[in-house]
């Protein structure tokens, strides 16, 4: 072990110390909670110094602990130079994805006592730019997904926001509300064979994005005009089926039946 | 090809449009083709292994099937050129199938490294049975081809003393043994990502359609290489049996031994 490695270890240990007297002051027990440790990969593309590298971060585990919660802790005692997204810290802004041992999953919403060995590899999200370490630009590539399968509704009406909109029978206003609990986190792009292997693909949260307007009633645009956004192998028809997208989404969305319902539509045109 | 279609040609290549400024409906054909071939040759394939193992049931129930195939009901006799004919259209379909389904295989280096270090990592169920299906696909491009062709070339050596030749004298027994299993996996993960890429038998719970279709789709898996390799397996037999007899065939007085 080199002299770097061992001041670095003394300092976790150090660190760890000092949680325990923080926590006896506080009436608060961690002697119970495990060691566990936390593999991140590093690499800051921004820098040309910087070559890609996994740490290891050793911490003892608390109850309830999430990664995100992991990940704060190793940012305030170990390591502040670890980059990783959050914002709401509780499923709904979808900023904290990333790969964890090698699934793509949202860090706030996944417990690190769902790890028997203790071992958690984490890995950013691919198919999006790398900021650093664990961040990545999601942002980005949903504007431009929006903007391409035109995001918004289309009606040649003119809309009067001093009058209530037109009624929509409730199972419909209810399916539609379904699809936009997307929260664009992009864990179904990260799944994606496709995605992986062609940038161009419009991926799950795309054709979700699609099928929510197309049976929304307040949109008058035909399948024809649906067939013009993702009427190629960039889009629906490039879709395999492999339905990791369904299998990792953390809301729960019909992915599965929603992009099927979609190719239907789409193959009639 | 007249000159409108030329024109058409030229300008989807430069603008990703139509004349019309419309985007090509080919994508659509292809996406649809695919799944269409792919359903013919999977049902193609649940019914010839099927009757490929009537040799379970004796020499004589295979020597029915392979004159009923031969057009017994039609020509007196019947006439290998039936299957001939048959062999020839599975062929057509077969290589348009390859043809189609190449579209959505790794390209490039740097594709298939992405897409398999990204498999492996994530561990996927339904991911891992693409790599299944790319890999017999793969396989299959040369093994069905030598199966087909020789069908096609040689359909009067089908029967229970020809076939098993075939497989054991002319040492096939290894080409088939692979083109069983990756015939058989290829249309079995084939049939469950159709169903799954068009919503079929979707109906109030998709989610439990798929672990339902997952589990009936197994156990038509196991069966058919089970049915498959025990076919295989008596083919061998006959066939070393037959060994110094060879060449020669089989006719119904010669009794079911």
């Amino acid at each position: 072990m080199s002299k770097k490695e061992e001041a670095s270890l003394e300092k976790q240990e150090q660190n760890i110390e000092n949680a325990k007297e923080i926590a006896q002051k506080r009436d608060m027990s961690i002697d119970e909670g495990r060691e566990i440790t936390i593999r991140s990969f590093k690499y800051d593309p921004s820098n040309p110094n910087s070559k890609p590298k996994f740490v290891d971060y050793k911490l003892r585990e608390t109850p309830g602990m999430t990664l995100y919660i992991a990940l704060t802790k190793i940012k305030a005692t170990i390591d502040n130079d670890l980059s990783s997204d959050f914002v709401c810290r509780a499923g709904i802004c979808g900023a904290c994805g990333m790969l964890v041992n090698g699934k793509p999953r949202l860090a706030c919403k996944t417990l690190t006592s769902n790890f028997e060995s203790g071992k958690i590899e984490l890995l950013p999200l691919p198919t999006f730019k790398l900021i650093k370490d664990l961040s990545v630009d999601t942002g980005t590539w949903m504007k431009n997904m929006s903007l391409r399968v035109n995001s918004w509704i289309v009606s040649k009406e003119k809309t009067d926001i001093s009058k209530i909109e037109k009624p929509v029978e409730p199972e419909v206003a209810d399916e539609v509300f379904e699809l936009d609990r997307c929260i664009e986190c992009g864990l179904c792009v990260a799944s994606c064979s496709t995605a992986i292997m062609r940038e161009d693909f419009v991926g799950a949260v795309g054709l979700n994005r699609v099928a929510r307007f197309q049976i929304d009633p307040h949109d008058e645009r035909s399948d024809e005009d649906f067939y013009e956004l993702i009427g190629d192998d960039d889009g629906i028809f490039g879709c395999m089926s492999l339905l990791a997208c369904e299998d990792h989404c953390p809301k729960n969305l019909p992915l599965q039946s929603k992009i099927a319902y979609m190719r239907r539509k789409m193959v009639k045109v | 090809m007249s000159k409108i279609d030329i024109n058409g040609d030229i300008v989807e290549s430069l603008t990703g449009t139509t004349i019309e400024k419309k985007k090509s409906r080919i994508p659509a054909r292809l996406d649809f083709l695919q799944s269409a071939t792919g359903l013919i040759l999977a049902l193609f394939i649940i019914f010839h292994l099927i009757f490929e193992s009537s040799i379970l049931f004796g020499k004589d129930s295979m020597y029915a099937i392979t004159k009923m195939f031969e057009g017994e009901f039609i020509v007196k006799d019947g006439s290998p050129i039936f299957i001939s004919t048959l062999a020839m259209v599975i062929f057509a379909i077969f290589i348009f199938h390859a043809f189609l389904a190449m579209r959505k295989f790794p390209s490039s280096y740097r594709e298939y490294l992405r897409y398999r270090t990204h498999a492996k990592l994530m561990n996927h169920a339904d991911t891992n049975l693409w790599f299944i299906q790319i890999t017999t696909g793969f396989m299959l491009f040369f093994l069905g081809s030598i199966h087909l062709y020789i069908m096609m070339t040689q359909p009067q050596n089908i029967g229970p003393f020809a076939s098993s030749d075939r497989i054991y004298s002319d040492l096939m027994w290894p080409m088939y043994l692979m083109l069983l299993v990756s015939v058989v996996l290829h249309a079995g993960v084939g049939v469950y990502r159709l169903i799954m890429k068009w919503g079929w038998f979707d109906g109030e719970n998709p989610r439990q359609n798929r672990i339902r279709t997952r589990k009936i789709i197994k156990i038509v898996v196991v069966f058919y290489l089970l049915i498959g390799l025990f076919s295989l397996a008596s083919y061998i037999k006959i066939g070393y049996e037959h060994r110094v007899d060879y060449g020669k065939r089989y006719s119904v007085n010669m009794g079911d031994k």
